[in-house]
């Protein structure tokens, strides 16, 4: 069964050697574990560029095969961040502590070490009380569940009120970013137990980890990678079969799915979770390589990118998101971190910083008018090629 | 013969318009009807009634030999029971093949578990096979449903119908846009179907009505005008005046 898939979708073994032998290449160029020539916070750009396109996959997996445009998956990406990242401050905050408290001359108690790491983390809101939702900070196992629990049921619920209302389409994608918008103001308070615009900081020490960085970057960009080769193989797994079908289905006519009997309004449920999952995955690998966290990173115009950068990779093709995301984040990174070359015109200079997003924009309205398919359909006109000759 | 379907004084209004007012209709098991009308007459609202498109405000909608409410139900859980809908314009999936579409029509379980689990056996292709020969799409079954001709497309989505093994088939206006010669497999299509459960046609077209050989249902302002063999229902005054006369 297992060697039938790979027969029947060679672009998935294509997909999986090509990242495979990037991140041997990457690894034997890298400071940590290789020779030395890629910086470790380019290879922290590299480990975050592979997160960012397993959200994409994601989705991939909502918009381009069952057609649902989320404006919200980057807050179920960050959402997973947060929960890592509470696990991350909390521990490094406990060592450090704990550490200092030894210095003196009786050992802390248990509850004079917590009122201390509350200081510490919440000192910058003006608190020192653990809010409800630190409850398992000090727990890895625990944290690392919520990663996928917390976002899951965040979709589970919202996607249950919105699809058996039967919202769709572009009404659907407000309420999407409705969500997202809400979810990152809220955040934004200093009193949502997550320390307002200040976010999470200091994520890309692990606790107790004497490594340095240039290893513990490795670790996450492999670990990244690991998480893009099988988040890939499951999308392309589920796409491969029959709910693959009905998933296209439904983005094509959803009436009629329904009259074959199929319940719509389940299906649609079950993609937008699991789709958010993944992201949260993503988010929890993706924010310890960037350090911090903060409300920011929610806010609709991420999840916008997202659907742009899916858009110009090329939909319903999985592969196309990937690079999608990858080319365009890169790119991106290139551009607004000032080493794109600036063209002097003598009566005005175009600095890339500011005008990268306009290009952006730009070569978002040019696919959509001019090549629906995206980067992905060069491959169609290449097969077509093969197919003629 | 048992009584399959009951619709009984069943009335739907959309903003003061009644496009069924007091509608009562039965078909029995393996019964073959054609249902003709002038438009607006409320055939196509009368389907949706039927399959749960539409909630009517009052009436009763009865099913099967447990007699169960079909009005509680959705669209899906409708289908599931075993009535199956032809709409008035061919849809099928367009961007999948051909055997794509008749797998994903083919009576399964349709929880999204076992959907996403499932993968076509042996049996499952042979009955593709049979189906798409019935409906004489054997060749196509690797091309895309949309690079179909129109009247193909009709029949790939009737041989779907059949796949998902319906007690009760609703067709809309099948013959809509065909020629003469696939009007007439069309028509062959549907009697043969009607051997083993019920089927309802929705036509406009007498020709091809008369071809379908069956009892007639005559719908005139949302209720049944008259009901019998079409020579029957041919000859009545009331009939002509609305619907022939024109």
């Amino acid at each position: 069964m297992r060697t039938s898939f790979i027969a029947k979708n060679p672009s998935v073994l294509v997909f999986l050697l090509a990242l495979a032998s990037f991140t041997i290449i990457v690894t034997i160029l890298s400071e940590g574990f290789g020779i030395g020539v890629i910086s470790t916070s380019f290879i922290k750009t590299l480990g975050k560029t592979l997160c960012l396109c397993l959200i994409a996959v994601a989705m991939d997996l909502v918009w381009g095969f069952a057609g649902i445009l989320s404006l919200g998956h980057f807050a179920f990406f960050g959402l997973g961040g947060y929960m890592i990242g509470m696990w991350l401050m909390y521990e490094r905050t406990r060592l450090i502590v704990t550490e200092a408290l030894m210095q003196g001359q009786i050992p802390p108690t248990g509850s004079e070490v917590i009122d201390s790491i509350g200081s510490q983390i919440f000192g910058v809101v003006g608190s020192n009380e653990f809010p409800l939702i630190w409850t398992f900070a000090d727990s890895l196992g625990l944290q690392l569940l919520l990663v996928v629990l917390l976002p899951g049921i965040l979709a589970l619920v919202f996607g249950w009120l919105a699809f058996r209302s039967r919202v769709t389409g572009v009404y659907l994608s407000i309420l999407t970013q409705a969500m997202t918008l809400a979810l990152a103001l809220y955040l934004f308070q200093n009193d949502s137990g997550l320390r307002g615009n200040n976010g999470l900081s200091g994520l890309q020490n692990l606790p107790g980890v004497e490594a340095p960085q240039s290893i513990v970057s490795m670790w996450f960009f492999l670990a990244s990678a690991m998480a893009l080769g099988l988040g890939y193989s499951l999308a392309a797994w589920i796409v491969s079969g029959k709910l693959g079908s009905v998933l296209r289905g439904i983005r094509d006519n959803e009436t009629r799915v329904r009259f074959l009997g199929y319940s719509v309004e389940g299906f649609k449920l079950a993609i937008f979770t699991l789709t958010a999952c993944i992201a949260a995955i993503a988010g929890a690998l993706y924010y310890p390589q960037a350090g911090i966290i903060n409300p920011a990173e929610i806010v609709p115009i991420a999840s916008i990118y997202l659907a742009v950068w899916v858009a110009i990779g090329g939909r319903g093709r999985l592969y196309g998101a990937v690079i999608g995301a990858g080319f365009v984040s890169l790119i991106s990174t290139w551009f607004t971190g000032g080493q794109a070359p600036d063209i002097p015109l003598g009566f005005y200079t175009i600095r890339w910083v500011d005008w990268w997003l306009v290009l952006l924009g730009l070569s978002f309205v040019g696919v959509t008018l001019f090549a629906p398919k995206g980067i992905g359909g060069l491959f169609d006109l290449l097969k077509k090629k093969e197919g003629k000759a | 013969m048992s009584t399959l379907l009951e619709v009984s004084g069943v009335s739907v209004s959309f903003d003061g318009f009644k496009a069924i007012n007091n509608l009562s209709f039965q078909i029995a098991d393996a019964e073959l009807r054609a249902v003709i009308g002038p438009n607006g007459a409320g055939k196509t609202t009368f389907m949706d009634i039927v399959t749960g498109k539409t909630r009517p405000d009052e009436g009763r909608v009865i099913w099967g030999e447990k007699s169960v409410s079909l009005l509680r139900m959705s669209e899906a859980q409708i289908a599931r029971e075993g009535i199956g809908r032809k709409f008035q314009k061919p849809t099928v999936f367009e961007g999948q093949t051909v055997r794509e579409n008749f797998l994903m029509a083919l009576k399964k379980d349709r929880g999204v578990l076992s959907v996403l689990l499932f993968r076509p056996s042996k049996a499952d292709h042979e009955q593709v096979d049979a189906l798409a020969e019935e409906v004489g799409l054997l060749a196509e079954l690797d091309r895309l449903a949309g690079e179909l001709s129109h009247g193909q497309k009709q029949w790939l989505e009737i041989g779907m119908l059949l796949a998902q093994e319906p007690r009760l088939l609703l067709v809309d206006e099948p013959a809509a846009g065909m020629t003469p010669e696939e009007r007439e497999h069309t028509s062959k299509l549907l009697v043969q179907a009607a051997k083993t459960r019920a089927v309802v046609v929705v036509e406009h077209d007498m020709e091809f009505v008369r071809r379908l050989n069956c009892k007639v249902t005559v719908l005139h302002e949302g209720g049944v005008l008259a009901e019998g063999s079409l020579d029957h229902v041919t000859s009545n005054s009331a009939v002509i005046d609305v619907y022939l006369g024109r």
